[in-house]
């Protein structure tokens, strides 16, 4: 059986330019820079000052409150300074700058027990302490997130290995090379809910991926390989959590009122390593494709090392770069400058030759409706634009504007180019935070 | 690296679908319709088509041009309403009255309600009707092979019987693009394949037409007559080309199927009780304006508010 959702599209995915190429290690050098903002909530603050040395896995910032993580440093080196740093979004961001001595000494690790030892509340702390944050994209602080009202009512623990953005082939790197971090990763989750049994839920097109989860959980009773069809967002939370489990959930709820945890493979390895082997959040899996890039790529990359420093590393343009993107070119971050820091939620630095956005030029809505058939939370794009560029707020919220996932299905989809997901997304902002004061 | 690129919102990427493939694609599918028109009625069927074409591309080029509009008639949508309003007309229908028609159609239907997409009217219909009001006997003149003749849903209406085999081929008399079911069925295939129309609207009106003719025809199931009613009239013709067009059509999965049924009951009345024996234009020409109510009463319910 095949799981799904409705709605999506097909787009061209560009994953046999990296796919086949083995994880690699990089060794950056000179500046790493540290965003003390790298997940949702408050940023965290620094414990180190300018000229301190600090070793590689040394916690450089201590998170601020519940909902916030901390950060550790990705290599040995000497503070130069904390300031204010451009970062992938644009905004300029308090972090952390550290000037990499090249020796990779290691800070002594964080203290762990045998997992059959530990409670709920022990292995969450660990998670919580060695800096894990949703690694996808989002960066939600992952204890928060496995930390919901109630425990007992967790019946799904669900592995996003979806991988539905096109061109990203990091997640599926993992599952090909360490998939036994995966499940094992998944097995410390399941260990926290009774009631729960684990899904990987993989998409068809890594049939490879799927073969090898079968094997390894053939013995496994919690837990089962699920087989999505391959269809962008699949991967969406919302979306994956329906076609694995048939819950549908709207956006005043958390996956938990649903009885679901979700959770990406970068993040449940990093869960593992964590718990298992008591090594923080300090390095993750970047993609480094696209047609513009001489040799495309998968890096295990320290966090903190430029893009610049990234792409240098893969051989640098093999052709002129129209569009530079953190992320997949569906929910991405398009980048104007190469010098900023990757963090914690960095999957891929994307070089296209072709800036697909610049060339379509927006026309008048034909009213074709294909928007309306790709759109994952069934609400009518082309409406929600036209009373967002009205700025019509009231008949924004009727038309339930705030269920939109933002995938950009519509935006991709629309023969006219019309900027749906832009204009929907402007206007749910705003209507967000005027929810938020009231 | 200090060049600086652009940036944009998401996603970054577009699917290769434009309107003017779209209007492409509609374009090629009424060709085998409009080739079999010109073979089956005469050079003056070329004529009829190129009249209309090039009156409704002009009209929106000078209509544009004096209001200081962008210019649109790249997106091949006029292209399209000019070749379906030919499609619609006799053969023998005097061509200041297919320029006046496309004039109707371009400028009326379609620019002073905001131009592609905003009419409420599918523009090539608001035109024929306005010719079948003003000028009833030109554009009822059917002449095939040289004798002024009934079309065949005309006949079977006076209780004559009519050759099946002619209809489905389309060597009857009729509009220039309406009498070959062979050739608009090929064209519909091409647009369903594509992906530029699918079963929804055209499926539900020909089977709700079915019913309703079976029902109220006082034929029964009598083969023949069903399938000399699909075949005959624009009823083909304006269930894959007429009633799909985008912007007179609901936008709602579930208001698609409604919006057919309505055609389908509207044309079999029309058919069966009205004066004369055909009733697509007309029958869609009204749908067009229950549309915003369709819409209204079928607004989908989002995912995880009950729709999923």
């Amino acid at each position: 059986m095949q799981f799904s959702f409705k709605g999506g599209v097909h787009p061209f995915d560009g994953k046999a330019m990296s796919k086949d190429k083995p994880l690699q290690e990089v060794l950056p050098e000179g500046e790493m820079v540290f965003p003390l903002s790298q997940h949702i909530g408050k940023p965290a603050i620094p414990i180190v000052k300018k000229g301190d040395r600090v070793l590689m896995g040394q916690k450089i910032a201590e998170a601020d409150g519940f909902v916030s993580s901390p950060i550790y440093a990705s290599v040995s080196g000497t503070v130069t300074g904390i300031e204010k740093r451009l970062v992938l979004t644009g905004d300029m961001v308090q972090s952390i700058i550290l000037e990499n001595d090249g020796m990779y000494e290691e800070a002594p690790r964080l203290p762990i027990k045998p997992i059959a030892e530990m409670s709920r509340g022990e292995v969450i702390n660990v998670i919580r302490e060695a800096g894990i944050v949703g690694m996808g994209g989002a960066g939600f602080p992952t204890h928060v997130k496995l930390s919901p009202k109630n425990p007992d009512k967790i019946y799904y623990v669900i592995a996003n290995c979806a991988e539905c953005e096109p061109y990203l082939t990091s997640d599926y790197r993992r599952m090909i090379e360490e998939p036994e971090k995966l499940v094992n990763g998944l097995k410390i989750m399941l260990a926290l809910y009774d009631h729960a049994e684990g899904i990987l839920a993989v998409e068809d097109n890594k049939p490879d991926c799927i073969r090898k989860l079968k094997e390894l959980t053939i013995d496994e009773a919690r837990i089962s390989v699920k087989e999505l069809k391959t269809k962008y967002p699949q991967g969406s939370e919302r979306q994956l959590i329906y076609a694995t489990t048939r819950r549908a959930i709207n956006s005043s709820m958390l996956p938990a009122d649903a009885g679901c945890i979700v959770n990406n493979v970068d993040t449940i390895c990093a869960i593992y390593n964590a718990v298992i082997e008591g090594r923080p959040l300090i390095r993750r899996i970047i993609t480094v494709t696209g047609d513009a890039v001489r040799f495309p790529q998968n890096y295990i990359v320290p966090c903190g090392m430029s893009y610049a420093a990234l792409l240098e590393e893969a051989g640098g343009f093999k052709k002129e770069a129209a569009k530079i993107i953190s992320g997949g070119p569906m929910m991405g971050f398009s980048l104007y400058d190469l010098n900023v820091p990757t963090t914690k939620t960095s999957s891929a630095l994307l070089c296209l030759t072709q800036d697909a956005v610049a060339e379509a030029k927006p026309t008048a809505c034909i009213n074709c409706g294909r928007c309306v058939e790709v759109c994952p939370s069934r609400l009518l794009p082309n409406r929600l634009m036209d009373v967002s560029l009205r700025n019509d707020e009231e008949r924004f919220l009727s038309l339930e504007g705030l269920e939109c996932v933002e995938c950009g299905s519509c935006s991709y989809v629309c023969p006219a180019k019309r900027q749906l997901a832009q204009s929907i997304k402007t206007m749910r902002k705003l209507a967000l935070s005027h929810k938020k004061k009231s | 690296m200090n060049d600086i690129k652009h940036v944009s919102s998401t996603p970054h990427i577009r699917d290769g679908i434009t309107t003017k493939r779209i209007m492409l694609f509609v374009i090629i599918a009424l060709l085998p319709a409009a080739a079999f028109g010109i073979w089956n009625f005469g050079y003056r069927a070329v004529l009829l088509i190129a009249v209309c074409v090039l009156t409704c591309v002009a009209a929106e080029f000078l209509y544009e041009t004096g209001l200081k509009k962008e210019i649109t008639i790249g997106d091949l949508s006029a292209v399209v309403t000019g070749l379906l309003l030919a499609m619609n007309l006799p053969v023998t229908l005097p061509l200041w009255m297919a320029v006046l028609g496309s004039l109707f159609a371009i400028i009326i239907a379609k620019m002073l309600f905001g131009g592609i997409g905003q009419n409420f009217m599918n523009p090539a219909l608001a035109g024929r009707c306005f010719l079948m009001i003003c000028f009833a006997a030109q554009m009822t003149n059917f002449v095939y092979d040289g004798v002024s003749t009934a079309t065949p849903l005309m006949q079977i209406r006076q209780g004559n019987t009519v050759s099946l085999t002619d209809m489905i081929i389309g060597r009857i008399p009729g509009t220039i693009g309406e009498t070959s079911a062979i050739a608009i069925v090929i064209g519909a295939v091409f647009l369903i394949i594509t992906g530029v129309i699918d079963l929804r609207i055209p499926g539900t009106y020909l089977i709700s037409f079915l019913l309703f003719m079976i029902l109220f025809a006082g034929h029964g199931l009598d083969p023949e007559y069903l399938i000399a009613e699909l075949c005959g009239g624009g009823l083909l013709l304006g269930a894959f080309f007429m009633a799909t067009d985008y912007a007179t059509s609901p936008i709602t999965g579930s208001g698609k199927y409604i919006y057919g049924l309505c055609l389908g009951i509207l044309t079999g009345l029309f058919r069966v009780f009205s004066s004369s024996a055909e009733g697509v234009s007309f029958a869609i020409i009204i749908c067009n304006l229950l549309v915003p109510l369709i819409e209204l009463i079928t607004m989908p319910k989002c995912f995880g508010k009950g729709g999923e």
